[in-house]
């Protein structure tokens, strides 16, 4: 089966991860915009780093046969430092204008302080006046509740946000709901310890249903498995799942979103 | 959506990975143990009532177990 990994750091993982991903049928990845597991000193580290995503890694993973597209903004671990961000925030237009762009993210709230609060508005509004789609992560552990919500409240706020057009990742049992009632798109993370198992994930498409609902591996820098969503299928299959349902979820879902982008440009193999 | 089989083979599927998941929860409060003793770290109190949920017989219990361990949200947090 065909499949499409949404959310993916692919600058953070070897070519033989690329080459397993293709191996298992993956045919498109999504690549946000995050933290590269330190703290940039400067707007060049990120225009660098910009780069590499639009014209570097869409390289590596054409290679296998990968369609690769990205996304553009400022992650959450760095947000505190407003004077830096709005630096680094200016850099993203020039490439939200990239074809293979899909919109702003991942940004959100990491320890949901009153500069990430600000740095996030600045992201949100630069998103907005763009007709950009939108990708939040959500905090870790004990401050995923509180962000979930504080960045609900704040979309809420805006009556220029299009819930459609929106996808609130990282949800998990406790804050799944709250996405879900509010008409967004809601994301279930396979990473491992800090996040949800592939079972757990199966519970919340069985509890919620496939409508809106992705799930992705996020796999990064830290111990994380970019073949995380095959996993997940196996679990459903586990479970009788059908392989309409199946391939809903991790191929039809993250197409449906992903072709909102009006840059979108991409027909999937057969 | 419905879930389409029963709790007995549910059961049979999961039995064996929660027996795993028990003895390793337990063989960690061990550790702990062994080690200069808790000595009233909240996180243990986390873990208890966690454990509580888990045994009781009410449903939701992963959303609740997640809650013990959430810092709880403030509607007036802009203020």
């Amino acid at each position: 089966m065909y499949f499409i990994e949404p959310h993916i750091h692919i600058a953070s993982r070897t070519t033989d991860d690329i080459q397993a991903l293709a191996r298992a049928g993956c045919v498109a990845v999504g690549e946000p915009a995050f933290w590269m597991g330190y703290d940039r000193t400067c707007a060049g580290g990120f225009y660098d780093y910009f780069r590499q995503l639009t014209e570097w890694e869409p390289k590596r993973t054409a290679n296998y046969g990968i369609r690769h597209f990205a996304w553009m903004g400022l992650n959450a671990k760095e947000a505190e430092n407003v004077a830096f961000a709005r630096e680094v925030i200016e850099l993203l237009p020039k490439f939200l204008d990239d074809p293979d762009v899909l919109g702003v993210g991942e940004v959100g709230l990491h320890k949901c302080t009153k500069n990430e609060v600000t740095t996030l508005e600045a992201l949100v509004e630069l998103a907005l006046g763009r007709d950009e789609l939108l990708l939040f992560h959500t905090p870790h552990l004990e401050d995923k509740l509180l962000g979930t919500r504080m960045i609900l409240d704040m979309l809420r706020a805006d009556g220029r946000v299009k819930p459609d057009r929106v996808w609130i990742d990282h949800c998990e049992e406790h804050t799944i709901r709250f996405v879900r009632d509010e008409g967004y798109w809601s994301g279930l993370t396979l990473y491992p310890t800090t996040k949800v198992t592939p079972d757990r994930a199966v519970d919340m498409v069985e509890i919620y249903g496939p409508e809106r609902m992705l799930v992705t591996s996020s796999a990064d820098w830290g111990p994380s498995d970019p073949l995380a969503l095959t996993a997940f299928m196996a679990a459903m299959r586990r479970r009788g799942h059908a392989e309409s349902l199946i391939r809903r979820v991790v191929h039809d879902n993250p197409l449906e979103f992903m072709r909102q982008c009006r840059r979108f440009d991409f027909t999937p193999p057969a | 959506m419905t879930t389409t089989t029963t709790a007995s083979k549910t059961l049979d599927g999961e039995f064996l990975g929660i027996r795993c998941r028990l003895i390793e929860l337990a063989a960690s409060m061990d550790r702990i143990e062994r080690s200069d003793g808790p000595s009233g770290d909240p996180r243990i109190d986390k873990i208890r009532r966690g454990l509580e949920i888990i045994a009781s017989d009410s449903p939701d219990r992963a959303e609740r177990v997640q809650l013990v361990f959430s810092l709880p949200y403030d509607e007036n947090w802009r203020k």
